[in-house]
Order: C-alpha cells, then sequence, then structure tokens
C-alpha cells in the first residue's frame, strides 16, 4: 500500500490536516483501513543486521513495528536504538516506552531524538517489575507512570514545551498509544482506567493478548457504551502459542496473561501444536475483527515471528492490501532533495 | 500482615469523612500555624502523621496524599508506585504480580473508592508525577497551604 505523497525511503510523509504524526500508521487507522502491527524481539547483539533480519519478516504484512523496550525487564538492545535503525529503512515504528528505567529527563530526551531518527509512534508503558527479569538487583525507576507520560509527551507534541515548561523549538510529532488490558483485575475498573489513558493523550491502544473472545466482548462492550470506541483506535492483542506445554508456562509464568482451560485443551489435542496454536489465533482474529470497536490487532509471535505472515494471509484482514516495506520502495522523485545531497 | 490496611479500604467511607473534618479544622487553624511558623509546626506534625497513616494504611510519607483519590489505599505500597491506576500484571485473584502475598494497591483502592462519597470519580482524576523534593513533608501541611493559597487567590479574583 502505497500513498500518493510517498517520499524518499527512510523519510516521514507529509502531515495531514487532523493528523499528528508523518507517520504511515496514523494514516491506515484514519483512513478505516483494519490495521496489522507485530512484536519485533530487540537482539541481544549490537548487528544492526541482525535487526534488518528481524524486521524482514513482516514485510507486506504489518503497518507498524514495535520496538519493545526491556520487555519482561531483561536487558536487551534499546528500542531507541532498533527505532533508528529501522526507521532508516522506512520501517513505521511503534517505539515502546516504559517507565521501570528513566526518569523523566531521559524519558522526554529520548523521544526527542527518537522523533528526529523518524519515530512517529511511541507507545507508553509501565513497564515490568525488575523483578520478573535477568537483573532482579536494578533500581527500578518509576517516576512516572504510563499516564504521566503519556500527558507529558502530549504537552511536548501539542504545547511545544517540556513538563517543566521550557519551550521546545521542533516538537515531536508522536502518534501516542497506550496498552490495556481487559483480563486482568479490577475487571470493571478497565474500561474506566482506558478512558482515563484517552484522557491524558492516548490516541491508539494495542491491549494485552486475548485468548478469551467473551472477556473480551464484555470489556468492548463496556468501552463502546462510554463511546472511547470513537476517541481511541484499539488494536486487539494476538499471538501464537507453541504448544499446550508453553501455554502453560506463560499462564503461569507470564504476569497479566490469561489463558482458558479451552484453549490449552484445544492444542494439547492437536497433533501439531504449534500449527494448531496459529489456528487459534486466526479464529481469535476473525471474532476479534467482527467486534465493535476493533480497529486492528496487534500480533505479539514471540520466538514465532515467523508465523505472522500465515497468520495475516489466513485472516484475510488485510483485504488485499500490501502494507508498504522497503522492497516496495518509493516513488522516484522528480528531484533529489538538498538534504540527501553528498 | 496487611490486616490494618485491608481494613481500612473496607471503612473508607467514613475514614474518608474523619479526615475532611480532621483536614477543614487544619485549615481553620492557618492563623495559629502562621503565627508558630510553618516549619516548626512540620516538625512535630509530620512525624505524628507519619505514625498514624503508617498505622492505617501504611504510607511512605511521600508528601502528597492521594488518599482521598484512591479509596484509602496509598499507592506508594504499590511497587511501581503507580499512582494513577493498576498495571497489566494484577494476578487472577486480584494479588499484586510482584508481590503475591499482596492484594494489589489498585484493587483495593477500587474496592475503596466505590465506599466512599465521589470516590468513582475521584478515582479517574489524573495524578501529575511525584515531587521528589516533598518527601518526607507532612501532607496535611502541604494541602492546608494549597488550600490557604486557592482561597486567597479566590478572595482576590472577586
Amino acid at each position: 500500500m502505497q500513498f500518493d505523497d510517498e517520499p524518499l525511503t527512510g523519510e516521514n510523509l507529509p502531515i495531514l490536516e487532523g493528523h499528528c504524526s508523518p507517520g504511515r500508521f496514523e494514516r491506515v487507522l484514519r483512513a478505516g483501513a483494519f490495521a496489522v502491527t507485530a512484536e519485533i524481539a530487540p537482539p541481544d547483539s549490537a548487528d544492526p543486521h541482525a535487526v534488518y533480519e528481524r524486521a524482514s519478516v513482516f514485510d507486506g504484512y504489518v503497518d507498524a513495528i514495535n520496538a519493545t523496550d526491556g520487555s519482561g525487564a531483561n536487558c536487551h538492545m534499546s528500542s531507541v536504538g532498533m527505532c533508528s535503525l529501522l526507521t532508516r529503512r522506512g520501517y513505521s515504528m511503534v517505539m515502546q516506552v516504559s517507565c521501570r528505567d528513566r526518569n523523566r529527563i531521559a524519558i522526554q530526551g529520548d523521544v526527542l531524538g527518537a522523533s528526529a531518527m523518524g519515530v512517529s509512534n511511541v507507545l507508553c508503558l509501565t513497564g515490568d517489575g525488575v523483578q520478573s527479569g535477568d537483573h532482579p538487583q536494578a533500581k527500578p525507576v518509576f517516576d512516572l507512570d504510563c499516564m504521566t507520560s503519556l500527558e507529558i509527551l502530549r504537552g511536548m507534541r501539542d504545547q511545544s514545551q517540556f513538563l517543566s515548561g521550557r519551550a521546545i523549538s521542533h516538537p515531536p510529532q508522536v502518534f501516542l498509544g497506550a496498552a490495556a488490558n481487559p483480563f486482568a483485575p479490577p475487571y470493571d475498573f478497565r474500561p474506566l482506567r482506558l478512558a482515563k489513558k484517552v484522557a491524558a493523550g492516548a490516541q491508539f491502544v494495542q491491549t494485552q493478548y486475548c485468548f478469551d473472545i467473551d472477556m473480551m466482548k464484555t470489556y468492548m462492550q463496556q468501552v463502546v457504551d462510554q463511546g472511547l470506541h470513537e476517541k481511541v483506535f484499539i488494536l486487539a492483542g494476538v499471538g501464537p502459542l507453541a504448544s499446550a506445554r508453553s501455554a502453560e508456562w506463560i499462564r503461569s509464568n507470564v504476569a497479566g496473561v490469561h489463558i482458558p482451560d479451552a484453549i490449552i485443551n484445544r492444542l494439547r489435542g492437536a497433533q501439531d501444536q504449534a500449527q494448531e496454536g496459529v489456528n487459534v489465533c486466526v479464529d481469535m482474529i476473525n471474532q476479534l475483527r467482527e467486534l465493535e470497536g476493533v480497529k486492528g490487532v496487534h500480533i505479539m509471535a514471540y520466538r514465532q515471528e515467523h508465523r505472522v505472515a500465515e497468520i495475516v494471509e489466513k485472516t484475510g484482514v488485510l483485504q488485499g492490501r500490501v502494507p508498504w516495506h522497503p522492497a516496495i520502495g518509493s516513488h522516484t522523485p522528480q528531484e533529489q532533495p538538498t538534504e540527501n545531497a553528498p | 500482615m496487611y490486616r490494618v490496611r485491608y481494613w481500612s479500604i473496607r471503612n473508607a467511607w467514613w475514614l474518608s469523612h474523619l479526615y475532611r473534618l480532621w483536614e477543614n479544622f487544619l485549615v481553620a487553624l492557618h492563623p495559629v500555624w502562621q503565627w508558630i511558623g510553618y516549619h516548626r509546626v512540620e516538625k512535630v506534625l509530620e512525624p505524628v502523621e507519619g505514625v498514624v497513616k503508617g498505622f492505617l494504611f501504611d504510607t511512605h510519607s511521600c508528601g502528597q496524599c492521594t488518599l482521598g483519590s484512591t479509596g484509602m489505599a496509598c499507592p506508594m505500597n504499590c511497587p511501581k508506585n503507580l499512582r494513577n491506576g493498576p498495571c497489566g500484571g494484577v494476578r487472577a485473584d486480584g494479588s499484586c504480580e510482584i508481590k503475591p502475598e499482596m492484594t494489589c494497591v489498585w484493587v483495593s483502592a477500587w474496592e475503596g473508592s466505590r465506599k466512599m462519597r465521589d470516590g468513582e470519580q475521584a478515582i479517574q482524576v489524573i495524578q501529575p508525577p511525584l515531587d521528589e523534593r516533598s518527601r518526607g513533608s507532612s501532607s496535611w501541611l502541604n494541602t492546608v497551604r494549597q488550600r490557604v493559597q486557592e482561597q486567597s487567590a479566590g478572595n482576590n479574583a472577586v
């Protein structure tokens, strides 16, 4: 999918009226298309090619790629680093910003830097506790939380100022996102929490893994009743489970992931459990896309990234659309922009 | 271990009323505090506040108390110090991801808020990030100073 005003690879699109970012992701959502995003696992390596390879498996199947920020409190390449590398190739990135490792000074500085590097989407997260990662001895920062970081970044963008009030000469033009977990207590507070995030500045939301469609329906009903689905683009989180055993492990060890017994039994009964995991994911997407207010899916296929293409293909959610990727390239420019001149 | 804290949540309704009376009393005594000097009063009141609230709510003397907006659950007991709602890691039984032996502070906050007058609206207010400089100061006196300032600003506006 290419827009008419597609620039050179690695450069951002012009910002349209009513949009706040120069990114493709916001364009796709505002154009009313069913969006697909995926999560890239950052390498434990300083090799840029490791990043390019990991991104290329999604080529043509996703509208944006989330770069995680020390997910699970484990140390990996930073989200700023990943985004810097991939935006240079033209990828549409969602930079995840966790409040666990950086204070307000660092977060604001990183977002300015990332925006300068071409990042158009920022996802504000609280972050996992340090206890769950490979450095449990670390000092948890949590100077901000996802709510206050959303507010601060919105202020940077819309008021052109830092939290301190000091002016920013060129504001970061970013589309702001947040996470939501409809599957963790207190359940009846969760839609209100989403409302609070929207009030703080969230424009899109990616949810935790959805394996329980009934719970999601209840949540979405409350969201629609509040009219939130008209204020925020909701992308439901999904992912393929590798096996019944891994599903059980995730259920008991990954905080906030709810997997019903029925799903685990379905996997256990299958001959090829990994394939059944894909089928479960495809079925889930097909049910989710029917829900009012769900504007896309966020596929988290940790260590199964190669299966994302198959999942997207089988669901047909793209409806023949091919999201931009570097192989499509860009329009041949009429004249070489001066900044690209040697 | 958290018995008193949970009791306070269950009794959030009248505790919040009691606090409101106490706050009004402190505000009324503003001229007295001014005469003595706030920094002197602080020396006496801060430890008292620490003991009383520490006993009832396991508070941490952050200096910017939000108990009135968080159903009488101190958000500083959250291992992530979340002041605006629960993270996504709350266990299915409502316990904390990091401290499984403790009920999630925000599960408690939601329970307490629903008992309080206007609690469901108050919990929706976005709390600003903590000002680290006010840690260890008396939140009671900070509130009094803020309210007196608001009152005088209101009077000036009239």
